[in-house]
């Protein structure tokens, strides 16, 4: 049988291989690989760099500079409240504080049961219809505190 | 005849519920066995009717808004299929007041066509500005494009016929068209719009950069946050591919054209040029120093033409129409139309799109509706988290690069955010320094240190510790921070602080009670 590790490289060069004959290929890399595992895997790194032939420490520097990019598996799902200007004019602050306390979170958190996620986004391009949010690819708009105690109760489940 | 009815897939239109709308009503139209057909088209604009169902009839596409799921049967019932009156009845779409007013150039077809079909984009005058671009040379293109009279829409208002004519006039193996599409500043979501509602157009737009200044491959930057525009981006890119626009050959010529979509990963600062170019590299998005241009020295080193979504999007009109007719459109040095975006704590959200020169009064009061909660307006945040505040006693400011910079604020995207009078202003300066904090490129430090600065500074003023002096250390801040950085994340940051500071003083004052306890 495979070691999870062996498992996880294996997957990983596979993707590596597949996209680096493009212009710029490390940000589409590392998109890859988040998507294939939830998060990019910290041993996958020394490859990519090796498949690139750049350094560790450069591919270290663009995985860090980047918010998307994930060291750990995130929760089941991925609450994304959004905190710009937009969302704060229609009570946003307000809301991100409910969240908070519902989830019983801070911000980058997860709940203890792995349930969910909460992470802050400035503006989801949807601030006529704000505040707006995003429950894993699920665009949410006007929302308000039923709506956020509803989708607290949901990603539980 | 088979019925078209029309929702949108536009990501404002779904965060309100669009798809369950649309997967009711395919389930009516199945159960009641009607000759009909939904089209998921782009969104009108309208946030405050989203989701808003259109359905054709002979005298004209008839609107219906704000649709819920559960209103689906009802509509159909009152004869929606025919245009029916019902109370979300609103009649002929194109004479709905808000989109009477516009002037629609570049948002021409969005709402209106499929945006993932070819064939409806050609029949509403879709790639005759690329036609029209393929009889000419490339110097003839560009200096349509420069007079013609259009500025880059992302924020700074350079000439774009300019930034080509150095693209075309320098040589190199590879040149490269970047669109940049990284549409972060809140209140805005014009180059989303488009990118889910109208595609072609900006494929069109890029193409004819192509060939006017001799670049053969395209890549669009854009957010990761926008994961609907990638996939109807994607979409298109394969039918234009498909269709012979995009290739080898565009549109039979022997011009060779591709584009590629590249997404961020959530930095902020990658919608600066420079930094997005360096991601777009694979490098972490930290500003280049300028010079040299990315005219000069682009995207891998080579000659590179990095223009907004909406200025790219904005070239078929005007290779289709000409110059003249869009230069038409404007005052003073900002001609054409720009796409307001009207957002935030207000009646009638959405995309206006404007000859330059409408004051912000009428676009808050008059086509925005005032606020939505009902309070009077007490600030307008223009141009995203690096423009001004306005009071309303700015409201007769048109909407002008040049008379917005006048008033120390800028345009940037077109995006206005209204708040009501429950807004505090210090707040807000704190989120602004707050926001340069998190998305500080760190090459600079009175961007990286001067934000955090500002943010300790607003709190000491807020814990009413020496508020004089605070003040003078945050007119200090901005002072260092507008001069001495490199880009306008730290450079315009000083804008919505010191706007807010100058405008609102009383939000900045502890209140007098409190000060006579001390
Ligand atoms: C921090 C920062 C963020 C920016 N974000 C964007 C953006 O999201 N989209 C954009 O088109 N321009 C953005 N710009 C402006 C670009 O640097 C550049 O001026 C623009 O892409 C040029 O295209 P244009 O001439 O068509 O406007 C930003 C600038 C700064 C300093
Ligand atoms: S001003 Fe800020 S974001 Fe811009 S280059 Fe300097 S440190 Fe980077
Ligand atoms: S500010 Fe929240 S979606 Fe734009
Ligand atoms: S560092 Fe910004 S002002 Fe000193």
């Amino acid at each position: 049988m495979q070691s999870a590790s062996t498992d996880i490289a294996s997957r990983a060069i596979g993707i590596i291989d597949q996209l680096k004959g493009k212009e710029g290929p490390l940000l589409p890399i590392l998109h890859e690989l988040q998507d294939e595992f939830g998060y990019v895997p910290p041993e996958t790194l020394p490859l990519i760099a090796q498949a690139l032939n750049i350094s560790r420490a450069e591919v270290h520097g663009v995985f860090t500079f980047y918010h998307d990019y994930r060291d750990h598996p995130a929760g089941r799902h991925v609450l994304k409240l959004c905190r710009a200007e937009a969302c704060q004019s229609m009570g946003g602050d307000a809301l991100a504080d409910r969240a908070r306390q519902l989830l019983g979170i801070d911000w980058h958190g997860t709940t203890a049961d792995g349930a969910v996620t909460l992470e802050p986004v400035y503006c989801l391009g949807l601030c006529a219809c704000a505040p707006a949010a995003m429950l894993d690819d699920e665009v949410i708009g006007r929302l308000d505190a039923e709506q956020l105690e509803e989708i607290a109760a949901e990603v539980r489940l | 005849m088979t019925v078209i009815f029309y929702v949108p897939r536009d990501s404002g239109a779904l965060a309100l519920g669009a798809d369950k709308v649309a997967r009711f009503l395919q389930a009516e139209i199945d159960t009641r066995n009607l000759d009909a057909r939904i089209v998921r088209n782009g969104s009108r604009g309208m946030y405050w009717l989203e989701p808003m169902v259109e359905v054709d009839t002979p005298n004209g596409r008839i609107a219906y808004g704000p649709v819920k799921a559960s209103d689906v049967a009802a509509l159909l019932d009152n004869g929606m299929a025919e245009g029916g009156v019902h109370p979300l009845w609103l009649g002929l779409t194109d004479h709905h007041p808000f989109l009477a007013k516009q002037t629609r150039l570049t948002f021409a077809r969005c709402g209106i066509t499929d945006p993932v079909s070819l064939e409806d984009y050609r029949a509403h005058d879709g790639l005759k500005g690329l036609e029209n671009a393929l009889k000419l040379t490339p110097a003839e293109i560009v200096a349509q494009v420069t007079e013609s009279g259009l500025r880059g829409r992302g924020g700074a208002g350079f000439p774009t016929g300019i930034k080509w004519k150095t693209v075309l006039e320098t040589t190199g193996s590879q040149k490269y068209i970047v669109c940049n599409a990284d549409e972060g500043d809140s209140g805005t979501f014009a180059d989303r719009m488009i990118m889910e509602g109208d595609p072609f157009v900006l494929i069109e737009g890029m193409t004819i950069a192509g060939i006017a200044v001799g670049a053969t491959k395209g890549y669009i930057y854009t957010r990761s946050e926008y994961p609907h525009a990638i996939a109807v981006m994607n979409e298109a890119l394969q039918i234009a591919r498909e269709g012979g626009v995009l290739g080898p050959s565009v549109l039979g010529s022997a011009y060779a054209f591709d584009i590629e979509v590249r997404v961020g990963a959530g930095a902020y600062v990658c919608g600066e040029e420079t930094a997005l170019l360096e991601s777009l590299e694979g490098r972490r998005g930290i500003v280049r120093a300028k010079p040299p241009l990315p005219a000069h020295k682009g995207l891998f080193g080579k000659p590179t033409v990095i223009n907004n979504v909406i200025s790219l999007a904005s070239v078929p009109v005007i290779l289709d129409k000409g110059a003249p007719f869009y230069k038409d459109f404007g005052m003073g040095r900002s001609r054409g139309t720009i796409p307001l975006q009207i957002a935030g704590n207000v009646k009638y959200g959405g995309l206006f799109e404007a000859a330059f020169g409408l004051t912000l009064g009428e676009i808050v009061d008059d086509i925005g509706g005032g606020t939505a909660t009902g309070r009077p307006v007490k600030a307008v945040q223009v141009g995203g988290p690096l423009g001004a505040y306005f009071p309303r006693e700015l409201f007769d400011t048109p909407f002008d690069y040049e008379a917005f910079a006048a008033k120390d604020g800028l345009i940037g995207h077109a995006g206005l955010v209204v708040f009501d009078d429950s807004v505090d202003m210090l707040k807000q300066a704190r989120f602004a320094m707050e926001f340069c904090a998190i998305e500080s490129c760190g090459k600079c430090t009175p961007c990286r240190i001067g934000s955090t600065r500002g943010v300790e500074v607003v709190d000491r003023l807020s814990a009413n510790i020496e508020p004089d002096k605070q003040i003078e250390v945050l007119t200090d801040l901005c002072n260092t921070m507008k001069f001495g950085s490199l880009c306008a994340l730290g450079g315009f940051t000083p804008y919505p602080v010191m706007s807010a500071l100058t405008h609102f003083p009383e939000d900045f004052r502890p209140a007098p009670i409190a000060v006579a306890a001390e």
